[in-house]
């Protein structure tokens, strides 16, 4: 299916489908709610195109899977919900340690523990400051809406390649199961990948123009393990200087500004709209990419001298809330709605929040 | 002057760090000579594990990959799957392969995963410096097994040939030794065999060997080699588990 056409789309498949379209002809992943769609969709479609889905026997063996064939030079992904997230983040250093590219996507879901099925922001933490051991990071996309994630997974792809590193799609189970009318148009931005030279893929003493390839993150004399982490830093910090995306809507002489991603974004949408009705000026910063974080961005917009305050609204119990509070850098008040768990707030809470704020 | 013995070249000139007299220098060189005489070097992959064997790909002069503890037939299955023409072999030790890495290997076997794995049975975790491993024998002393492998306490040594000789997907599984000339030649020759069955895309194909760790056996390795002759090989018996 490489039509453009506007059609009616679940979230994970229209992932599934850019990811194809985006050249990712390997998957690997293991069934975990509300992700399903996604390996679902793969096992059916990878065939016709010469790709290959594989069931691994877990979500550890995945993501070893996904290494192996990243190694390879292969474009790869792999996708899961929070507690196999978990799961594959020993790999997920590893493949950031041994500096391969490859895509992963997590339909959070309420935890902590087994938790429940439902959307949750509660792996902020883990998507951003870590999860896996190490001082690595990943380039971390969380889209809001079904159109936005296939917009974006060619992007993440390109960026994975660009800099050699995993890079994770962070979306709420609410993008995974809805249904929007998506369209698949977004071609490349346009970047000049580079060659994988590094790959393994068999190498000829005599022949071969490049050298051995040896794919390890194993480092053992102190100075080469800092060679490697200077390195790692070096290309995190041109990362925040290129590739933070972020939307700033209705924040031009706002009163309060709304701080949320993902679907907890749109509903801040709704709610600015009531507030507008109240006569409250409302506007929302809505990280695109939470790592890199819009740091300058958020700052920027509640530094504001019309801004009062700033209202952090997550489904966790306050994650994002930390970036924001370093931005803002103690400026400005800033406030949190939100519960741990799968409790999604409405755009009525987060309106009342606002105008308590205000009193 | 006839040359009857050269260093093949599928081995680097790196000075390997294994202990004087470790059997993992020896079955490197068999796996290198296996590839060199197959004429397969140049399309050849290794997964090395973590363990004594973590710094193979200094050794095996062809392309490499450094796997996390355990995972190395997962990775060899990512590898494969994109080239299909490549020679994929995973190389692990005991607590590589029979404790962390048992899902993994069994359903590598269990898919019928065009690979080779080379399994080093030492009886113990080398590397950590000498803990007990899922293979170590009833009675043995580790330093996580101070009085002895107890059965009741921690079970009986894990059979992993046999284990995977009984998985549909497996089609060549033979258990060999390097603690005498005749059974390294032997060696030698199933790990060829592994890597034919491989080529000829039967599916699995994996040789355990049973090694020595002198070091943390405690023993000079002359002893070691006479240990496991006498301790090992009766509990681990050596031969063709498994041909397709
Ligand atoms: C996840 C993880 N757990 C534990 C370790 C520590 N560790 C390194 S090697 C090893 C065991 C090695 O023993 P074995 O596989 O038998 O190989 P040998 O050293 O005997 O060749 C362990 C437990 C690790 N590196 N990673
Ligand atoms: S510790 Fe044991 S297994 Fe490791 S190199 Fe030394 S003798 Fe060999």
């Amino acid at each position: 299916m490489t039509n453009t056409k506007k059609q009616l789309m679940k979230g994970c498949e229209a992932i599934a489908e850019a990811a194809i379209q985006a050249g990712c002809r390997y998957f690997f992943g293991y069934p975990i709610t509300p992700q399903n769609d996604i390996p679902e969709y793969m096992a059916a479609q990878m065939p016709k195109v010469g790709g290959t889905y594989l069931q691994a026997e877990s979500e550890v063996a995945a993501i070893n899977m996904v290494y192996g064939a990243a190694g390879a030079g292969a474009r790869v992904m792999t996708s899961s919900s929070s507690p196999g997230i978990s799961l594959k983040s020993e790999g997920i250093s590893y493949v950031a340690g041994a500096e391969l590219p490859c895509f992963i996507v997590n339909m959070m879901r309420g935890g902590p523990g087994l938790g429940s099925i439902q959307a949750s922001q509660g792996d902020y933490f883990q998507a951003t400051k870590g999860g896996g051991h190490g001082d690595y990071k990943m380039v971390v996309y969380a889209p809001s809406s079904v159109q936005e994630a296939v917009d974006l997974v060619q992007e993440a792809f390109d960026v994975a390649d660009t800099y050699r590193i995993p890079v994770m799609m962070l979306a709420d189970g609410i993008i995974g199961q809805m249904m929007e009318p998506v369209e698949f148009t977004k071609k490349s931005e346009g970047r000049k990948l580079p060659e994988k030279t590094w790959a393994a893929t068999g190498w000829d003493r005599e022949k071969s123009t490049r050298e051995r390839a040896v794919i390890n993150s194993l480092y053992i004399e102190h100075e080469e393990l800092q060679e490697l982490n200077d390195r790692l830093q070096a290309r995190y910090k041109e990362i925040q200087e290129k590739e933070v995306k972020v939307e700033l809507y209705n924040t031009e002489g706002a009163e309060y500004i709304l701080c949320a991603y993902g679907t907890v974004a749109r509903i801040c949408k709704s709610a600015i709209a009531l507030a507008a009705k109240k006569g409250i000026k409302v506007g929302l910063v809505r990280p695109i990419t939470v790592w890199p974080f819009p740091t300058k961005q958020v700052h920027d917009a509640i530094a504001q001298k019309s801004v009062k305050g700033a209202l952090v609204v997550e489904i966790s119990a306050g994650q994002m809330l930390e970036d924001i509070k370093i931005a803002v850098n103690g400026e400005k008040p800033v406030d949190f709605l939100g519960k741990p768990g799968s409790i999604v707030p409405t755009a009525e809470e987060i309106l009342n929040k606002i105008i308590e704020l205000g009193r | 002057m006839e040359t009857v013995f050269k260093k093949t070249p599928v081995l680097t000139d790196a000075v390997m760090h294994y202990c004087p007299g470790c059997g993992h220098g020896i079955v490197h060189r068999l796996v290198a000579e296996a590839i060199d005489e197959l004429g397969v070097a140049n399309k050849a992959i290794a997964v090395v594990p973590v363990g004594c064997a973590v710094f193979a790909y200094r050794y095996f002069n062809i392309d490499s990959m450094e796997a996390a503890h355990g995972r190395a037939p997962a990775v060899a299955t990512g590898i494969k799957r994109v080239n299909p023409d490549n020679v994929v072999f995973t190389y692990q030790g005991d607590g590589d392969l029979a404790s962390i890495g048992t899902a993994e290997i069994v359903h590598a076997a269990h898919r019928g995963e065009k690979i080779t794995t080379i399994f080093i049975n030492n009886a113990i975790y080398g590397m950590t410096g000498g803990q007990m491993a899922p293979t170590t024998l009833v009675g043995q002393k580790t330093t996580t097994s101070p009085y002895g492998r107890d059965k009741e306490h921690c079970g009986s040594p894990i059979r992993i040939a046999e284990m995977l000789a009984t998985i549909e997907g497996s089609a060549y599984i033979e258990r060999v030794a390097v603690n005498s000339p005749g059974n390294i030649i032997k060696a030698k020759k199933a790990i060829k065999k592994a890597f034919e069955t491989q080529l000829a895309g039967k599916g699995f194909s994996l040789v355990e060997v049973l090694s020595n760790c002198p070091t943390n056996w405690g023993m000079s390795p002359a002893e070691s080699m006479k240990w496991l002759e006498e301790n090992m090989i009766p509990y681990y018996p050596l031969g063709v588990k498994k041909e397709v």
